[in-house]
């Protein structure tokens, strides 16, 4: 039993839970209980009716059902909408007033805010369940006129930001996740870079579902005003649960006139045990808008948890000669699902876009790429390259590549490239003959195909994202 | 060092070792002749542990039974196979590839690892020796090397590993005359009373470069015939077919 233990343990070393007190909504969806969180969170009257609003629309929306991956009907009523730790519902004002548990919880999932404020120069907002915990290095961000806080927090105190673009590249009826997201949304990040300003060291949030039957509903609005420059970082676990968890977060990027977002994803939230048993649905809507001329934003994911991910970041090119990039690691094993891909929608001329998507699949686990390439009639000389390249291991997993492409315009020009390959047994066996074991051979022959995107990730993340590549296919060759 | 007795060995009902035997002592030299189709590359890959194969017989590798260990086990023990066509693994940086490997040895023998900088220093040291083009080393592992780049580039990572008993699969073929002098150059260089050498190959050339204690003819499965430099000589100009 013990060794069991441990052996799950070493599965997914972020199943642990924290025993703290929680504040909780009633259980179930439905106006009161909208009332509640926008009440808890002393939120002004536009936003609870911009939510009810969104509450009004979703008793019409239907869940989608065209992806790949099935899963049982949730029933919305029995989920927790807002759950948080008591100690944070009274806003500590710095680390030190923080719940000692929590910061223990954040040092076993490797993020010790106190450390990384020293050592990493990376700026850290820890979502919790449903609220936005510590924000680190405020003062610094502060200097340059940054800012870097809870959703909650943004909304009493830059109200003119937030009304002025939350929503704006997701709408509120968008499709159902979204919608639903926008009528309960609980806490996420806000970050608004100013005019010409770099911001000077990466920010980041870590997300984390402790509590049960609690759905995470985050949601982020990235703000770089005209010619600023902002790199953002973001991961996410969650204990292991025999139960299924909903996460419908919504991530909505603006960037100016010459501005440029980088937004990277760690997501290695719980997949569930080796027999498909309980995981995270990841239903995430995320979406950049290049509303400026020059403007750039690049999306790069490295999704290794979840038991169903299902997610399109996605780039709308309006200004002319804007960019828009998806670089994209999927992996998936036993019996894990994804369906995720981009929309790159060219609107701007000389608009450029570039995907770049890596599926990994092992054991029984089905990975698909879905992607949108649409090129507006206006958008003349807009250019696209993808490519999709997936990796097999073992013969009753799938890979599927599902490109859909619009092309409006004469004078774009579109670039598809997509293999399937296999890890051969003889690349193994040579990696073995050099003294790695299979393992080892596993994980660096991965870490090799996924070379592309893993060079994208900031310093930081790439040493842990190729760790958590090789611990991801743990178990996957006999 | 190495004891093979009796070995048999087949593939999808295929027999091809039908009863192999050969004795290789610390700092001896071996070389094997035969064929093709004869098993040499048979022999190779189950001394070095390649699965799929039905094996029959012992061998024995310094204290151990050498057919219960694992792959990489093997390659702790210090036995290394320079492939007869050497793999290549996209996206894996080559000096990354050869520092893990050597890595990986040294943590399984308990020694201490090395940090970038010393490898690099090793590295350099040992390619300047093999003239190898330190260049290709930040290329992705064998994507796009030479025929020739790709057979140094295995006498590269066994000079860096260091081991026990090397086995050089056509090491020589597809080698231009200078590659062939580096590559023996690359040998001699690890020659010592410890280490040792199961060289396969078709050319008496290349033994004229590295000097072997014993020259085996494997044929149909077996080893026919055993005798020393004269037999390769002999052999070139009458082949297999007299024996
Ligand atoms: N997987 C396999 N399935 C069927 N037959 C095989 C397999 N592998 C090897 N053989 C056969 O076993 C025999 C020995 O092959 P091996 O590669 O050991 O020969 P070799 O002596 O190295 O030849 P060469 O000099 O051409 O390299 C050959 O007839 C080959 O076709
Ligand atoms: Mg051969």
């Amino acid at each position: 039993m013990r060794d069991k233990q441990i052996e799950d343990l070493k599965e997914y070393k972020y199943g642990f839970t924290t025993d703290i007190e929680n504040i909780r909504a009633p259980k179930g969806l439905n106006e009161e209980v909208i009332k509640f969180i926008s009440k808890i969170k002393k939120e002004p009257d536009w936003m609870l009716d911009w939510r009810l609003k969104a509450f009004e629309r979703l008793k019409n929306l239907k869940e989608p059902n065209w992806q790949k991956p099935k899963y049982p009907k949730i029933n919305y009523q029995d989920l927790y909408y807002y759950s948080a730790p008591k100690s944070a519902s009274d806003k500590p004002k710095s680390l030190d007033e923080l719940d000692p548990k929590l910061l223990e919880t954040y040092q076993k999932l490797g993020i010790p805010l106190q450390e990384q404020k020293r050592l990493n120069g990376i700026a850290v907002d820890a979502v919790f369940d449903s609220v936005s915990v510590a924000t680190t290095f405020k003062d610094k961000l502060t200097e340059k006129g940054i800012i870097f806080c809870s959703m909650s927090e943004a909304i009493q105190k830059h109200p003119e930001l937030v009304k002025k673009y939350l929503g704006s590249v997701i709408p509120v009826t968008d499709h159902y996740f979204a919608t639903l997201n926008s009528a309960v949304f609980t806490d996420g990040s806000f970050v608004y870079i100013p005019e010409g300003v770099r911001c000077p060291m990466e920010l980041s949030t870590y997300f984390r579902i402790n509590a049960s039957e609690t759905g995470q509903f985050e949601r982020t609005l990235i703000i770089a005003d005209k010619g600023s420059y902002v790199s953002y970082l973001e991961g996410c676990t969650a204990p292991m649960r025999d139960e299924n968890q909903l996460h419908a977060a919504n991530v909505e990027l603006v960037a100016l006139d010459d501005a440029e977002i980088k937004y990277s994803t760690v997501q290695n939230w719980y997949p569930g045990d080796k027999d498909g048993k309980g995981g995270i649905y990841n239903f995430v809507t995320k979406r950049g808008l290049c509303k400026g001329v020059n403007s750039k934003i690049s999306w790069t994911q490295v999704e290794t948890g979840s038991a169903i991910t299902w997610k399109y970041p996605s780039c709308i090119l309006q200004g002319d000669n804007s960019v828009g990039e998806f670089y994209s690691i999927a992996i998936t094993n036993n019996h894990q699902k994804a369906d995720t891909g981009t929309k790159m929608i060219h609107i701007g001329k000389n608009t450029k876009s570039k995907i770049i998507s890596k599926g990994i699949s092992a054991g029984y686990a089905d990975n698909t790429y879905r992607g949108l390439v649409d090129i507006f009639p206006k958008a003349k000389n807009a250019r696209n390259f993808t490519q999709c390249d997936s990796l097999l291991m073992g013969n009753k997993c799938g890979a599927h590549t599902v490109p859909y492409i619009k092309n409006r315009n004469s004078d774009s020009n579109i670039e598809h490239e997509a293999t399937t390959s296999k890890i051969s047994e003889e690349q193994l066996y040579y990696c073995q003959q050099r003294g790695l074991n299979s393992e080892e051979a596993v994980g660096l022959i991965v870490n090799g195909f996924c070379k592309e995107v893993l060079q994208q990730l900031p310093m930081e993340f790439a040493v842990e994202a190729q760790k958590l590549v090789g611990i991801s296919l743990e178990g996957s060759v006999g | 060092m190495l004891e093979i007795n009796n070995l048999e060995a087949g593939i999808d009902n295929k027999e091809i070792l039908k009863g192999l035997c050969l004795k290789i002592n610390p700092g001896e030299v071996h070389a094997i002749m035969g064929p093709n189709g004869s098993g040499k590359s048979t022999l190779s890959n189950i001394l070095s542990g390649k699965k799929g194969y039905e094996i029959k017989g012992d061998v024995k590798f310094e204290n151990s039974n050498l057919l219960d260990l694992e792959i990489e086990e093997r390659a702790h023990k210090g036995i290394f196979l320079a492939f007869q066509y050497p793999l290549e693994i996209p996206g894996v940086n080559t000096n990354n590839f050869l520092k893990t490997s050597l890595n990986a040895v040294k943590k399984a023998k308990g020694e201490k690892e090395l940090d970038a900088i010393e490898f690099l220093k090793l590295v350099k040291e040992k390619s300047a020796q093999l003239k190898f083009d330190q260049n290709i080393l930040s290329r992705q592992l064998n994507v796009g090397f030479s025929g020739g780049e790709k057979k140094k580039n295995e006498i590269l990572q066994m000079s860096i590993l260091n081991p026990k008993l090397s086995i050089l699969d056509e090491t020589d073929s597809g080698l231009d005359i200078d590659a062939l002098k580096i590559v023996s150059d690359g040998v001699n260089s690890l020659r010592n009373t410890n280490n040792s050498f199961l060289i396969i190959t078709h050319y008496q050339r290349l033994l004229n470069y590295i000097k072997p204690d014993f020259v085996h003819v494997l044929k149909d499965g077996k080893i026919i015939k055993t005798g020393n430099f004269e037999l390769a000589l002999e052999l070139e100009k009458q082949g297999y077919e007299s024996l």
